[in-house]
């Protein structure tokens, strides 16, 4: 059971054992020392039946893949309300993050809102304060998009130095998926925006309402009222019966559980974007609006919580990449902390505002690795290393953090979080 | 349109008359159809309502698709509450600081502090000022916030944590008059008022400038990388594993010995709505209507204390099957040693007294709440927790 099962941190216990069985195993080279029981024997599910259908009407990961699930820092916050958690994205491949371990920020926790009760309200400088049901937004024309949606917290414990050992706890406030809903355009112009609205005020039906300011331009362009996930309904800690997606932007501004859209001639300066969501220099002053998250990648395997179980040989190094600008145009990896960079291969052809998987196929001579990514976005921005960042911000910024990531790779193929020279 | 529009239109269009000027273009607010358009004759001006109407029943023709109904100024009201740093959206009323201390205490010191100073880890609303430039600079309303309208808007919408909405125009004005005089930024005499509001300025209303990464950053960052020999040394300057402060991750060994049907279990039981959890203890009699009303009360608890399954120690104990319970038996969480020495079993009796004064019956419990003042909600609250077993 063990030696089958790579745990998380679990399992460091069983994760050499586990690589110590498997190295044995890869030390005979092509040739098995006795046949495999597992092949010469009738195993059970070869002989007896399966499940039915219907077994499960929704259907859960099989129990083998209980681990990949959200996780969260119990000591970052006060309490675990308002909070966040991290998606497991050390565990997982492609691009799309299924809704269900899709990382989850709440200010005054999840809310249970139906769509009989849903109302959301256009008002202030419109020729025509509104009020639309759930089923009026499903009458207007739908728009598909896959988009990231990245916390400006991401990789913010890690400012001030190595900290959380796990991809998953570094940049895991991210996730990615096809929306599907309404230009928010088209229900700006069904209210009638008056010339004086510079900006729209958004805010949820829970009791923090996470009321947040956004210029018109961009209200106009891509922000989408969005009632689907990945082909089915939003989950209720994703905002459930609608949302808010503001592409490229950060995650604060994806509003849940939308209910009012106001046209103001002003941003309105609440607290998530005055006292949070702010980036404080080194001067003491700090930067305000800050909404584009800039190119960022990480690798997600190997990392710490996905060592190398077989030894040297093939070795598939992959990660993520991103860009609130727009398109990855490339992605470099580097073995060797940042002397020498490859090129990476990128697995398909990147979306906008959307998360790009990229490989780097190398054959593991068994020795250490500074591991490293490195995202270019269609900009021509590179991602910057952490002194990089460090040196126009200062040492006490906390959001907005997409420094270049370093994990160590031993000779055992553990992996472990660090920052170098 | 709709038939909920029409039932609102007899009773929106006085409305409307009253408050055209306290809310944004109602006039254009008149519903498309009103069938009891008559009523508007005992106004004066008819025909600034006749026109009012003709153009709202134009605007509302103009809608591209013509879907939404129009939104009435009741319903404006009720939910645009936002307030902007001119004052935009204040509304009429005052408070001062002693009477702000008392609401505070009563309300938000239980997570903030009796002086706005913070607990654990929830936030500090007061000090830290000249300290932004630190290396661990302590942002709290004074040392940090830009304007004072955040404060109320925040407090009036999403405060106190768990009951949200509950408190006056009068309380807030009260509650930011005395975070204000926590950060030592006015008298105790101080009476905070939609008139003076605006008369307030934060210490660090200057210190921010809007997003300048275009121009401070890309330039630097918009070039060809290096791909050889870009740098001649990297050494390990900081290790994750030194700090050790990434979460344990349960070991799935036993999800991997559980049953394969459990995951079934699972789904099926996440979607039960949370009020089913009380049935569980059928054992004590239940005054369901007096549990209900203490259901409403715990919400003043609700931000330390969790109850139901699962429930977990937080900046409280969990309190399933606290009726009966031994004092202080909550396991893993830290008890006073008041609380410890106090001992003995939770009878009703005993709850009742400590929740309305907690200080008062365990001088050194760690419990700052002030306590519940009415007796009912006492009652309610103990009533409601009765519906919780072990």
């Amino acid at each position: 059971m063990t030696s089958s099962f790579k745990g998380p941190k679990a399992s460091r216990r069983q994760f050499l054992a586990g690589a110590a069985a498997i190295g044995a195993g890869a030390a005979t080279g092509a040739r098995a020392q006795s046949p495999d029981p597992l092949i010469t024997e009738v195993q059970e599910w070869a002989q007896g039946l399966g499940e039915g259908v219907d077994a499960t009407p929704y259907g859960m990961p099989i129990r083998f893949e209980t681990d990949v699930v959200r996780r969260n820092v119990p000591w970052l916050t006060a309490d675990p309300i308002s909070s966040i958690n991290f998606t497991p994205i050390h565990a997982l491949d492609g691009t799309i993050t299924p809704q269900g371990c899709a990382f989850e920020r709440h200010h005054s926790g999840a809310i249970e809102l139906s769509k009989d009760d849903y109302r959301l309200m256009i008002n202030g400088l419109v020729d025509r304060p509104l009020v639309f049901t759930y089923a009026d937004l499903e009458r207007f024309p739908r728009e598909q998009h896959v988009y990231f949606c990245e916390c400006a917290a991401n990789t913010g414990m890690e400012w001030a130095g190595a900290q959380l050992n796990g991809a998953q706890f570094t940049h895991g406030m991210i996730h990615n998926m096809e929306y599907t809903g309404v230009p928010l355009r088209t229900l700006l112009n069904e209210a009638g925006i008056q010339t004086e609205g510079k900006w729209v005020y958004v805010e949820g039906a829970d009791a923090s309402s996470n009321g947040r300011s956004i210029p018109m331009e961009k209200a106009l362009d891509d922000v989408l009222v969005a009632f689907k996930a990945n082909g089915e309904a939003l989950r209720k800690e994703h905002g459930y019966p609608v949302r808010l997606v503001v592409p490229g932007w950060e995650g604060n501004m994806w509003v849940k559980w939308l209910r009012r859209i106001e046209v103001t001639t002003q941003a309105v300066e609440s607290r998530e974007e005055t006292s949070k969501y702010t980036d404080t220099l080194a001067d003491g002053t700090s930067r305000k609006w800050t909404w584009v998250m800039d190119a960022k990648s990480v690798v997600t395997s190997p990392s710490p919580q996905s060592p190398i179980t077989h030894g040297p040989g093939p070795l598939v190094i992959t990660g993520l990449a991103w860009s609130g600008h727009g398109k990855i145009k490339r992605v470099d990896v580097s073995i060797d902390g940042g002397k020498t960079w490859e090129q990476a291969r990128l697995a398909s052809e990147p979306g906008d505002k959307a998360l790009s998987r990229f490989y780097l196929d190398i054959n593991w001579d068994g020795s250490e690795m500074l591991l490293q990514s490195r995202a270019m976005d269609e900009t021509g921005y590179v991602q910057p290393t952490k002194a990089q960042l460090r040196d126009v911000r200062g040492l006490n910024s906390v959001y907005h953090n997409n420094c270049i990531q370093t994990w160590h790779v031993k000779t055992n193929g553990e992996a472990e979080n660090v920052e170098v020279s | 349109m709709s038939k909920s529009l029409k039932l609102y239109a007899g009773s929106a269009v006085g409305t409307v008359l009253m408050l055209t000027l306290a809310v944004n273009f109602a006039d254009r607010l008149v519903p498309e159809h009103s069938d009891s358009y008559d009523r508007m004759a005992v106004e004066n001006d008819r025909d600034f309502h006749l026109i009012a109407r003709a153009q709202a029943d134009e605007m509302m023709a103009a809608r591209p698709f013509g879907l939404g109904r129009a939104a009435l100024p009741e319903e404006i009201a009720a939910w645009d509450l936002d307030v902007s740093p001119d004052g935009t959206g204040l509304p009429v009323g005052s408070g001062d600081v002693m009477t702000g201390e008392e609401v505070f205490i009563e309300n938000c010191a239980v997570c903030h502090g009796d002086f706005a100073e913070g607990r654990g880890n929830w936030p500090k609303l007061a000090g830290g000022e000249d300290t932004l430039a630190d290396e661990d600079p302590l942002k709290t309303v004074g040392s940090y916030w830009p304007h004072l309208s955040t404060t109320w808007d925040y407090v009036n919408r999403s405060m106190p944590f768990g009951n949200a909405q509950s408190l006056s125009a009068d309380d807030v004005y009260g509650i930011v008059a005395y975070i204000l005089y926590s950060n030592y930024l006015v008298e105790d005499d101080f009476v905070l008022s939609n008139e003076n509001f605006t008369e307030i300025v934060l210490p660090n209303a200057d210190g921010f400038i809007i997003d300048d990464r275009a121009e401070t950053e890309y330039p630097i960052w918009r070039t060809e990388p290096c791909m050889e020999n870009c740098k001649d040394t990297v050494e390990i300057t900081k290790r994750a594993t030194v700090l050790d402060v990434t979460p344990d991750e349960e070991t799935t060994e036993e999800a991997l010995a559980a049953p394969a049907e459990e995951p079934v279990q699972v789904a099926a039981a996440d979607p039960a709505p949370a009020e089913e959890a009380p049935a569980a203890t059928p054992a004590m009699a239940i005054d369901q209507a007096l549990a209900d009303k203490g259901e409403k009360v715990f919400k003043k608890c609700k931000a330390c204390h969790k109850v139901g399954d699962g429930a977990k120690n937080g900046s409280g104990p969990q309190l399933n099957g606290i009726v009966g319970r031994s004092v202080a038996s909550a396991d893993g969480f830290k008890y006073s040693g008041s609380m410890v020495d106090y001992g003995g079993e939770w009878t009703p009796e005993r709850l009742a007294a400590f929740i309305a004064k907690p200080k008062g019956e365990i001088k050194g419990t760690k419990m700052s709440f002030a306590g519940l003042k009415k007796e009912g909600d006492v009652a309610a609250v103990i009533e409601y927790l009765k519906t919780f077993g072990q």
